[in-house]
């Protein structure tokens, strides 16, 4: 279990160390045309060059990627080319909003996914088929769509909530709440059905096991067939499906957060992309490589750890 | 794709069953209304794109500013004015144009990285492959849009040079597809057969492999546009598109800055990316019912059903069941659907009798319909059986018509043992606990009686150290004791009935001696009854008193084992006999 656990979080800070140093070296890999994006066309030669000289663009680009694991080791992701702001503090200003956000819509999604998908499962018929229906099309549909018809019609067909915009909890904990309730709905309707339709999938297969009927076969009710073994078993397939649904929700979190105005990472990583201010660009992507790396870690350790085959022995 | 596409593709990662011819597939979808709609409405698109400059009422960029922020259906702009003063409908029939582009391009990347790498992937095998699977599963791991806004700032507003790129993130899933198709050809007989033929190995590889993966990716290539579509989208929406030329994305971003000025004018950009990445999906789902649908069985209507249990012929009026008689199952009949609306027997009017203290042998190979009778006794038949007919009478009620008395017999007493040890065990449970659920569901015992009283029947099935394998999981002991922990199981609330399938098959032989022996002891201690199901005469031989020969869903034989060993009646027992067993070895 330990050498498990330290096998993946080996591969884990590999795979960390291998997306940001490729993306670094893509996006700060020329220089002067970087400096160039700061200042804009009209901009004299000289006063690119200087600007360039100033923020150390015109380092090799390794010699930059160096620099920048410096910082990193001593808690710094550099500067922001416009404000000179450090990108730490303003990473930690963003990061709650995405992090609530997302955490909402995953305790949600496992919650709703393990009623609707086991209820899918045990009984069939028509939860069964409404799920499916529900599944392929929140898979087909984006979520931003889905964002942009509640605010038509929720927010401002109906005036039920506010549109966009983010209230500070420590300000007005209603609003606030109020604030997230459409854009965690949008990200859930896009995400719920499939989630809930793989954990159907995979309490189904436990169902069909030998054991289970077995278990039957000594007169124990389907009932406590269902909650005191199959969902034990179906632990750890849920707990991959959450996983990787968390991951593939980020992407939607990102367009999510720019429909609704929230002040959170993608809307950070989208502002600074368009102004070209590269340093907060990089740490926002540093950002969403350790949210997957993270989920896919604790996903396989409590998944194994689920599993008493490989927690004993 | 709430989702990052890259993680929500489906696995359709099954190689197929050969696809059927291609007109074939075409006229099999169209029969699919939603299919027939998402092509219907994928053509209309299409023609729309490439005859944009025709049809458009304007051009993109014409402005008259008394429309400004029209709304829908009240002027000549049709879907209204944007905020400039254009007009939407036509900005989005000429957007339409970059759709389409950035279709072609993201699927051209994908399949073409795809395939290529996963045909020299595994066709090559070794290192290449561990560092380009390392890759590709890197690659799924992230998420794309992240990575698409990051090299905004290297790329620019090129939302073609986006869209391939995003065409290369989602490539790994075409990859994985092809290695495992490559993988697994390499080693099949017909490629070492080209090998000696003398054909070069390329095209070996692009003969076999294409053919066997083209059905599975041109489902992917569904899953694959619908994403990249909403990506692109959600690009433009974020601003990150070409703002000189018109893009659904930028279309609706624009519309929604104007919301409150304009409900309407984000309809029609929002329901377009809407319609059409569920058409994409609908299409590809089709497409894989249609080229994969080997597997899929629909249940029966009730009037299919229904025809099913007429066209059964009713026995006319039955002995009743014997006075000693422990259990009697009647002319039973069970079936399963056969894909084409009708019924596959698999019993066929099955009957036989088993009496207190009988070992009732239930002898056929597999395929004969032997498990499906001992299920129907147990009422455990799997969900999509159909019982056609008959009666299962135990005890004066009958289990097949009276569902809450088979539930009250089974475990208490009915009981099961069955063939496979280890499967039949819950995995994630102690041995002790899994044991304890199933007493107390039948006995009213508090958690230290059931406890005692199953240490006191492990001990008495034979296993050393009771206390011990009480706390350990399934995977911690031998095959044989599981198989002993499963008889505890059986015998634990005292039934007088037990169905054994297979108990000692997946044994080893010297395992499978001592547990025919304890079963036979317990017999002998319990009076239990047994109906033991068997491919094996040495088992019926060596336990049974009484034997059925089942053939082909129907007991053609039933004598006691004695006579049935010296004087089989029917040629088919008679075969049975002589292929199986050595004459010394008859009692």
């Amino acid at each position: 279990m330990i050498v498990y656990t330290l096998r993946r979080l080996g591969s884990a800070l590999l795979l960390t160390a291998v997306v940001t140093c490729a993306t670094f070296l893509l996006i700060f890999r020329d220089g002067p045309s970087i400096a160039r994006a700061i200042l804009g066309e009209q901009a004299t030669q000289e006063t690119v060059d200087a600007r360039a000289v100033e923020l150390g663009l015109d380092q090799p680009v390794f010699s930059q990627y160096w620099q920048w694991l410096r910082d990193l080791s001593g808690g710094s992701l550099g500067h922001s080319f416009f404000t000179g702001e450090d990108v730490t503090s303003m990473l930690a200003t963003r990061v709650p909003v995405t992090l609530i956000i997302t955490g909402v819509v995953v305790l949600l999604m496992g919650l709703i996914s393990v009623l609707v998908g086991t209820a899918a499962a045990v009984k069939g018929g028509w939860i069964d088929r409404v799920l499916q229906f529900f599944a392929v099309l929140g898979s087909a549909v984006p979520a931003f769509i889905v964002a942009v018809l509640l605010v038509l019609t929720v927010a401002v067909g109906w005036g039920l909530l506010p549109a966009t915009g983010y209230v500070q909890p420590e300000r007005d904990l209603g609003g606030w709440a109020r604030s997230l309730v459409l854009p965690v709905l949008a990200i859930l309707i896009g995400s719920v059905g499939s989630a809930a339709q793989q954990f159907r999938g995979a309490v189904s297969d436990i169902l069909q096991q030998d054991f289970v009927r077995t278990l039957r076969s000594r007169g124990i009710g389907e009932g406590r067939i269902v909650f005191g073994h199959v969902l034990r078993s179906a632990a750890a397939p849920g707990l991959t499906i959450l996983g990787l649904q968390t991951i593939g929700m980020l992407g939607g979190v990102v367009l999510i957060e720019r429909v609704f105005a929230l002040p959170g990472i993608g809307d950070l990583a989208v502002e600074m992309a368009l102004r070209a201010d590269i340093p907060v660009v990089m740490g926002c992507v540093l950002f969403a490589v350790l949210v997957v790396v993270v989920v896919n870690l604790v996903t396989d350790v409590v998944g194994a750890w689920l599993n008493p085959k490989v927690r004993i022995s | 794709m709430s989702a990052d596409p890259v993680a929500l593709i489906p696995d359709v990662e099954r190689p197929a069953q050969a696809p059927a011819p291609k007109e074939h597939v075409l006229r099999r979808l169209a029969r699919d209304p939603l299919a027939l709609i998402s092509m219907v409405y994928l053509a209309i698109i299409v023609v729309v794109g490439l005859g944009a400059p025709l049809l458009a009422p304007h051009s993109p960029n014409h402005v008259d500013l008394t429309l400004t922020n029209a709304a829908p259906f009240t002027s000549e702009f049709l879907l209204g004015g944007d905020a400039s003063g254009r007009d939407i409908l036509s900005r989005l029939l000429w957007a339409t144009r970059g759709t389409l582009l950035a279709c072609v391009v993201v699927l051209v990347v994908s399949t073409v990285v795809g395939v290529v790498g996963g045909l020299l992937a595994g066709y090559f095998q070794g290192r290449a492959e561990t560092v380009a699977s390392w890759v590709s599963d890197a690659i799924m791991a992230l998420p794309g849009i992240v990575l698409l806004i990051a090299l905004y700032t290297v790329i620019g507003p090129s939302i073609i040079t986006a869209m391939a790129v995003f065409g290369l993130l989602i490539a790994p899933s075409n990859f994985r597809l092809v290695r495992a198709v490559v993988a697994g050809m390499r080693n099949e007989l017909y490629v070492d057969a080209a090998k000696v033929s003398g054909l070069p190995d390329w095209r070996i590889i692009f003969r076999h492999v294409l053919l066997a993966v083209r059905a599975p990716i041109i489902i992917q290539s569904g899953f694959v546009l619908a994403a990249g579509i909403g990506i692109q989208a959600g690009l433009e929406f974020l601003g990150l598109g070409d703002p000189r030329t018109p893009s659904w994305g930028g279309i609706l971003q624009q519309s929604f800055t104007t919301i409150y000025l304009n409900r309407g004018a984000v309809v029609a950009p929002a329901l377009l990316v809407c319609f059409t990445t569920l058409a994409f999906v609908l299409l590809a789902n089709a497409l894989r019912d249609v080229l994969q649908s080997g597997s899929r069985h629909r249940p029966l209507t009730s009037r299919q059903l229904a025809a099913a249990r007429a066209s059964v012929v009713t026995p006319e009026a039955e002995p009743g069941p014997a006075d000693d008689a422990l259990l009697t199952v009647r002319s039973l009949r069970i079936g399963y659907p056969d894909g084409a609306g009708g019924v596959r027997q698999v019993v066929s009017g099955v009957g036989l009798s088993v009496r207190r203290g009988e070992i009732h042998g239930l002898v056929g190979e597999s395929g004969s319909g032997k498990s499906q009778t001992a299920f129907a006794v147990l009422g455990l038949l799997p969900k999509d059986a159909i019982v056609l007919g008959g009666s299962v009478l135990f005890d004066g009620a009958d289990l097949l018509a009276d569902r809450d008395a088979a539930r009250a017999a089974r475990g208490a007493r009915i009981a099961y043992v069955p063939q496979e040890p280890m499967s039949n065990l819950d995995p994630t449970i102690t041995i002790g606990r899994q044991l304890t659920a199933g007493l107390r569901a039948v006995r009213r015992l508090s958690k230290r009686e059931a406890r005692e009283h199953l240490l006191r029947l492990l001990g008495r099935v034979g296993i050393a150290d009771p206390e011990t394998v009480f706390d350990l999981y399934p995977h911690q002991i031998s095959g044989g004791m599981a198989q002993r922990v499963l008889i505890t199981g059986a015998i634990a609330g005292d039934p007088d009935l037990i169905v054994a399938d297979e108990p000692t098959t997946a044994l080893d032989v010297t395992v499978q001696a001592d547990v025919l022996e304890l079963l036979r002891e317990l017999r002998d201690e319990r009076g239990l009854g047994m109906v033991l199901v068997t491919h094996d005469l040495g088992v019926v031989a060596d336990i049974c008193d009484t034997v059925s020969v089942m053939h082909d869903g129907e007991i053609v034989e039933c004598q006691p084992v004695r006579a049935l060993f010296t004087s089989p009646r029917e040629p088919y027992t008679r075969e049975l006999l002589s292929s199986a067993l050595d004459p010394e070895e008859m009692p």
